[in-house]
C-alpha cells in the first residue's frame, strides 16, 4: 500500500514548526501508527535526513508514552486505543493521513511529534499519593477491601498517563485524569485517611495548571484506558466533600 | 544471612544523612522503590530517568502478578517452599541467601503497596485474592487484573513524587546516565546527558544505584519496552564492575512471531492462554492445507507427546526450546515458517465460545489486531521470544558490585534466578531490591565514608568522564557512514537469535563471537548517524545504544560458549541426555561466572582482540536439596 503523511515537523521548543509531505511505499495494514513512523523514518535514515522524532515504549498499550495526533484525534481514528494500537486497517493507495503532536497549550513541543507532559505530574506532586513510608504498612489482610471496591477502584487506576485526555479537551481539562486519581485513592482504607487533605491539594493544582470541565465528553472517547466519564466530576465531588465535612482529613 | 546482615549492618545518625548524596538511576519499581526510601530516611537524592515522567518504566508492562511468600492459605506453602521453588527453578546457578530475603521481604511488599494504594485483587470475603504461576503448585501470585507491573509502579513512583514534594529527591526525566565516574576507585557520580537539549553534567554522590532494567532488547526483538537498554550497566562493566551470567537469557514461549521486518517488537501473549490452548505443528513440514483442515493424525502435539505429565503447560524453557526444535526441524508455520501453532478448537468445543471469550477475550482481540487473523476461526501462531535477562551485574549479599560505592538493584543485577527465572518473582525482586534491601545496605556502605566531601567538581574523574562521553558521541556522529544504527542492530539480532538463542552450540558460538567483533568493527566505521549532539536526536541516542550492545553481544557470547554445560534457560546441544534433556554438570558448572574485559579500544574497536577475564563464584546450598529438574 502506498500512503500520503503530512507530518509535522519542528526541529525545537522555541522553532516554527511546520508540515512536511511525505510519499510511503509499502505500508501494510497490520502496521501500527508507529510503526509507520518507523517506515517513514527508515527511508529518512537511508536518505541522510533527520527521522521523524516521535515517543514510544512499551508498544503494548500499558505505558503511556506514545500520545500524538492523527488526522486530528488524539492517539488515532479509533476511539479509546492509545496510538501504538490504532492500526492503519484498510485503506485506499494514496490516502493522506496527518500526524501532529498532541495538541495543547499545556504541552510545549519538543520536538517534531514530542512533546513535554510534565504538568501531569503536578497532580502527583499536589497530593496524589499515599504518604506511607516504606516498612510501616499494616498488614495487607487485616484491612479488607470488598471485591466491588478493588475492582471499582482499578477501573479508575488503569489511567496509563498518556495525556490524552487533555489535549481531546477544549478547555484542556484534566478532569478525567485527576479525578480517576483522587477517587481510585479514595476509595481504598489507608489512602483514604488523607482524603480530605488530598481532595484540596489537587483540586488546587487541577485549578492552577489546567482548564474547568464543561462535559465536552471529548476526553472518554480517546482515554485509552477506558476511564469511565463519569470520572471527570469526582475532583469536585471530593472537593466539596472536603469543604461539607472540614473535620476529613 | 539477611536477618545477620540487618541486626548488624552500620548505620548513618539521623542528622548526619542529608550531608550524603545518592544517585538512583531508574524509576522503575526497583529504582523508585530506592530511591523513595532513602529520601524518607533523610538522605539526599538525585533520581535519573530517560522517560518523561517517573511513572513510565518498563516495570508498567508485566501482566501476571507478584510473588509473595505470605503462605495464608491452607495449600502447602511455606517461606521454605518459595525458596526451593526460586532456587530449584534457577536451576541451583544463583545464591541460596537471595533467595531467602526475597521471600521473607516478600511479606512487607504486598502490605507497602497495598497501602501506597495498589487495588490488588481481592476475594468476596474482602481478603487478598492469589494465583498460581508457571512452575508452582501453590497460589501465591498476588495480582491486579492484567495491570499488575503497571498498579506497582504507580504506586511505586507516586511514593517517590511524596520525596520529590518535599525536596528530599531531586528528578532527572529524559536525563541518560552513559556514564559511571569513579574517584579512587569508588563510585562518586554518574555522567547524564540531557535528552532534549544534549547537555551533558556529572551528578556527584557518596553512592550509585544502578536500577536500569534487563537487557533483552540485545536481540532487537524482544517482549521488552523499546527504550530499555544496557548502557547503564555495559559503562559500568566497562569502568571495571563484574558483568555476570551473561548468557542466561529466558525466552518466553508465547511471544507473537515476527512476520514482517517492518515489525518493532515482539509481544507478549499471556501465558495463560497455554492452559487451554493446544500447541502443535503439521507432521509434514510440507503440509499445504489451512490449519482447520488439517486431521488431527497430521497433528504433531509435541508437548503433550512427549511431556505427558506438563502437557502445554512445562516450563517457559523447555516449551521455548521444543518449539525452536520443531521450526529448526522445518515444521514451522506462518508465512516465515518461524512459528508453531497455539489452537483453541478444543477448548472452543468444550466450553463454548462465551467461556473462552470469558477467559481470553482482550487476548483474542489483541491478536486479531497485531496480525488480522481471527483465533476463533484459526489457531494462533507464536514463537520464543527474548524476554528476561537473568544476567547482569555481579552483586554481593548487599547488592553491592565489585567496584565499592556501585549497588545495583532489579532486574539490572544477576543475584536471585539463576539460571532461569520463575514468573512473577522479578516484580517481587525489584520491589524488594528496592524498597527492602537498598535502603539498608547503601548507609552500611555510607556509615564509612562518613565526613568525606563529594567528589570536587573539577576533579579531574568528573573531567574525564565528560570527555569521554563527549568523544563517544563525537566518534558516532563523525563516523559519516550510510547505514542506520537499526541496521546493525537487526543484524546482531538474527545472529543472537541464530547462534545465542534458545539452544547454542560450540562452533555456532564461536563464529558468533568472530561475527559480532566484525559487526562491531563495521559499525564504528560505517554508521550514520545524523543531527548534531547539542538537540533532541534519536539517532544519537540509538546508536550509542547499539554500540554497547555490540559489546555486550560478544561477552554474552564468550560467557555462553565457556559455560559448558545445559542449565536453566542455557541449553547447549553438547549438553543433552539421550532424550534430549538439559544435562548439568554440578561438579564443574555449580558456580556463578563473573567477566571482566578490557581492550576494547577507543571507539572504532582496535585491532586487539578484546581480553576477557573470568572470575567464580563457588555456590552452596544447604538448606535446599540440589536435584534435577524433571517434567516428563
Ligand atoms: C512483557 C513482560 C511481562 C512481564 N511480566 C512479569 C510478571 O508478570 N511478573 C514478574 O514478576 N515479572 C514480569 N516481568 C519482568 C519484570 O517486569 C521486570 O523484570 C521488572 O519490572 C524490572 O524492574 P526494574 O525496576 O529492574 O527495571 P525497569 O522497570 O526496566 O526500569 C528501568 C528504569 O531505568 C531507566 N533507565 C534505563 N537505562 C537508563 C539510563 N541509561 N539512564 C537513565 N535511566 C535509565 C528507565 O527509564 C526505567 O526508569 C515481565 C517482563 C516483560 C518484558
Ligand atoms: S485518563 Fe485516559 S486519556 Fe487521560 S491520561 Fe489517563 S489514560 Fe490517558
Ligand atoms: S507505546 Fe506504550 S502505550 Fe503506546
Amino acid at each position: 500500500m502506498r500512503l500520503k503523511l503530512k507530518v509535522w515537523r519542528q526541529s525545537g521548543p522555541q522553532l516554527r514548526g511546520r508540515f512536511e509531505k511525505y510519499e510511503l511505499d509499502g505500508c501494510d495494514s497490520r502496521m501500527s501508527v508507529l510503526e509507520l513512523l518507523d517506515h517513514l523514518n527508515e527511508m529518512l535514515t537511508s536518505q541522510g535526513k533527520a527521522p521523524v522524532a516521535f515517543e514510544s515504549d512499551c508498544r503494548e498499550g500499558i505505558c503511556g508514552a506514545c500520545g500524538l495526533t492523527v488526522d486530528g484525534r488524539p492517539h488515532g481514528w479509533r476511539d479509546n486505543l492509545p496510538a501504538c494500537h490504532q492500526r492503519v486497517g484498510k485503506r485506499r493507495d494514496g490516502a493522506v493521513i496527518t500526524l501532529e503532536p498532541l495538541r495543547s497549550g499545556l504541552y510545549p513541543v519538543v520536538r517534531d511529534l514530542v512533546v513535554d507532559r510534565g504538568v501531569l505530574d503536578e497532580v502527583t506532586l499536589a497530593g496524589g499519593f499515599a504518604s506511607v513510608d516504606t516498612g510501616l504498612a499494616p498488614d495487607a489482610d487485616t484491612l479488607p477491601v470488598p471485591h466491588d471496591v478493588a475492582e471499582a477502584a482499578l477501573d479508575l487506576a488503569a489511567c496509563i498517563g498518556c495525556g490524552a485526555c487533555v489535549a481531546a479537551c477544549p478547555n484542556g481539562s484534566a478532569a478525567l485524569y485527576a479525578g480517576a486519581r483522587v477517587a481510585h485513592l479514595a476509595s481504598l482504607p489507608i489512602p483514604s485517611l488523607e482524603r480530605g487533605r488530598r481532595a484540596r491539594a489537587v483540586a488546587a493544582a487541577v485549578d492552577q495548571w489546567f482548564g474547568a470541565c464543561s462535559g465536552y465528553r471529548e476526553c472518554a472517547r480517546v482515554c485509552p484506558a477506558g476511564v469511565d466519564l463519569g470520572a471527570t466530576a469526582l475532583v469536585a465531588k471530593e472537593r466539596w466533600g472536603a469543604a461539607l465535612h472540614p473535620a476529613r482529613t | 544471612m539477611w536477618k545477620e546482615f540487618v541486626a548488624n549492618a552500620r548505620l548513618v545518625s539521623p542528622g548526619n544523612r542529608r550531608r550524603f548524596t545518592v544517585v538512583v538511576v531508574g524509576t522503575g519499581l526497583a529504582g523508585a522503590g530506592a530511591a523513595a526510601a532513602l529520601a524518607e530516611l533523610g538522605y539526599t537524592v538525585d533520581v535519573v530517568t530517560l522517560h518523561d515522567t517517573a511513572r513510565r518504566a518498563h516495570s508498567v508492562a508485566a501482566q501476571g502478578g507478584i510473588n509473595a511468600a505470605r503462605a495464608r492459605r491452607v495449600d502447602g506453602d511455606a517461606l521454605e517452599r518459595f525458596v526451593r521453588d526460586t532456587v530449584k527453578g534457577g536451576d541451583f546457578r544463583a545464591r541460596e541467601s537471595e533467595a531467602w530475603r526475597l521471600g521473607r521481604e516478600s511479606e512487607r511488599v504486598i502490605d507497602h503497596m497495598n497501602a501506597l494504594g495498589v487495588p490488588f485483587a481481592r476475594e468476596y470475603g474482602g481478603s487478598l485474592s492469589t494465583r498460581s504461576f508457571g512452575g508452582v503448585q501453590v497460589s501465591r501470585t498476588y495480582y491486579s487484573r492484567g495491570q499488575t507491573g503497571q498498579q506497582l509502579q504507580v504506586a511505586a513512583s507516586s511514593s517517590l513524587m511524596r520525596q520529590v514534594a518535599t525536596g528530599r529527591a531531586r528528578l532527572w526525566v529524559r536525563h541518560e546516565m552513559l556514564d559511571l565516574v569513579l574517584a579512587d576507585g569508588r563510585a562518586a557520580g554518574v555522567v547524564v546527558r540531557d535528552m532534549r537539549t544534549g547537555e551533558l553534567r556529572v551528578l556527584r554522590s557518596h553512592a550509585v544505584v544502578l536500577a536500569t532494567g534487563g537487557y533483552g532488547n540485545m536481540w532487537y526483538h524482544s517482549t521488552l519496552a523499546k527504550n530499555s537498554n544496557a548502557t547503564a550497566i555495559w559503562r559500568a562493566h566497562r569502568k571495571g564492575a563484574l558483568f555476570a551470567s551473561a548468557c542466561f537469557v529466558q525466552f518466553h514461549p508465547t511471544a507473537l512471531p515476527v512476520s514482517a521486518t517492518w515489525q518493532s517488537k515482539t509481544t507478549l501473549m499471556s501465558e495463560s492462554l497455554r492452559n487451554d490452548g493446544r500447541i502443535w505443528v503439521p507432521a509434514d513440514p510440507d503440509e499445504q492445507r489451512p490449519p482447520g483442515d488439517v486431521p488431527e493424525d497430521a497433528r504433531h502435539y509435541y508437548l503433550e507427546r512427549r511431556y505427558p505429565a506438563f502437557g502445554n503447560l512445562t516450563p517457559r524453557d523447555i516449551a521455548s526450546r521444543a518449539a525452536r526444535e520443531r521450526i529448526e526441524a522445518g515444521h514451522g508455520v506462518g508465512p516465515l515458517k518461524n512459528s508453531v501453532y497455539l489452537d483453541f478448537r478444543d477448548a472452543l468445543e468444550r466450553l463454548g465460545r462465551e467461556v473462552v471469550a470469558e477467559r481470553y477475550g482482550n487476548l483474542f482481540d489483541m491478536y486479531r489486531e497485531a496480525t488480522g487473523e481471527d483465533p476463533y476461526e484459526r489457531p494462533m501462531r507464536i514463537a520464543p521470544g527474548a524476554h528476561f535477562t537473568m544476567g547482569g551485574l555481579w552483586v554481593d549479599h548487599q547488592l553491592m558490585s565489585n567496584v565499592p560505592g556501585l549497588f545495583v538493584a532489579g532486574e539490572a543485577n544477576a543475584a536471585y534466578h539463576g539460571a532461569n527465572r520463575l514468573g512473577a518473582n522479578s516484580l517481587l525482586a525489584a520491589c524488594v531490591d528496592g524498597a527492602f534491601t537498598i535502603p539498608l545496605t547503601v548507609p552500611d556502605y555510607l556509615a564509612g565514608l562518613l565526613g568525606q566531601d563529594l567528589v570536587a567538581e573539577d576533579d579531574q574523574a568528573v573531567r574525564a568522564g565528560l570527555e569521554e562521553v563527549n568523544s563517544r558521541t563525537e566518534a558516532l556522529l563523525g563516523a559519516g557512514g550510510a547505514v542506520p544504527a537499526k541496521e546493525f542492530h537487526r543484524e546482531l539480532g538474527a545472529l543472537l537469535y541464530r547462534n545465542c538463542g534458545v539452544v547454542r552450540d560450540r562452533q555456532g558460538l564461536q563464529e558468533a563471537v568472530g561475527q559480532i567483533a566484525d559487526l562491531r568493527r563495521a559499525f564504528h566505521e560505517d554508521v550514520q548517524v545524523t543531527g548534531t549532539s547539542g538537540e533532541w536526536n534519536q539517532d544519537l541516542v540509538e546508536a550509542a545504544r547499539v554500540g554497547d550492545y555490540l559489546e555486550l553481544a560478544q561477552l554474552t557470547c564468550v560467557d555462553a560458549l565457556h559455560r559448558e554445560e545445559s542449565c536453566g534457560a542455557h541449553f547447549r546441544a553438547e549438553h543433552q541426555s539421550e532424550d534430549g534433556e538439559a544435562l548439568r554438570d554440578d561438579a564443574s558448572w555449580m558456580r556463578v561466572s563473573a567477566w571482566h574485559s578490557s581492550g576494547w579500544g577507543d571507539e572504532g574497536g582496535s585491532a586487539q582482540p578484546v581480553e576477557f577475564v573470568h572470575h567464580q563464584e563457588n555456590l552452596h546450598f544447604r538448606t535446599v536439596q540440589v536435584a534435577t529438574r524433571s517434567y516428563r
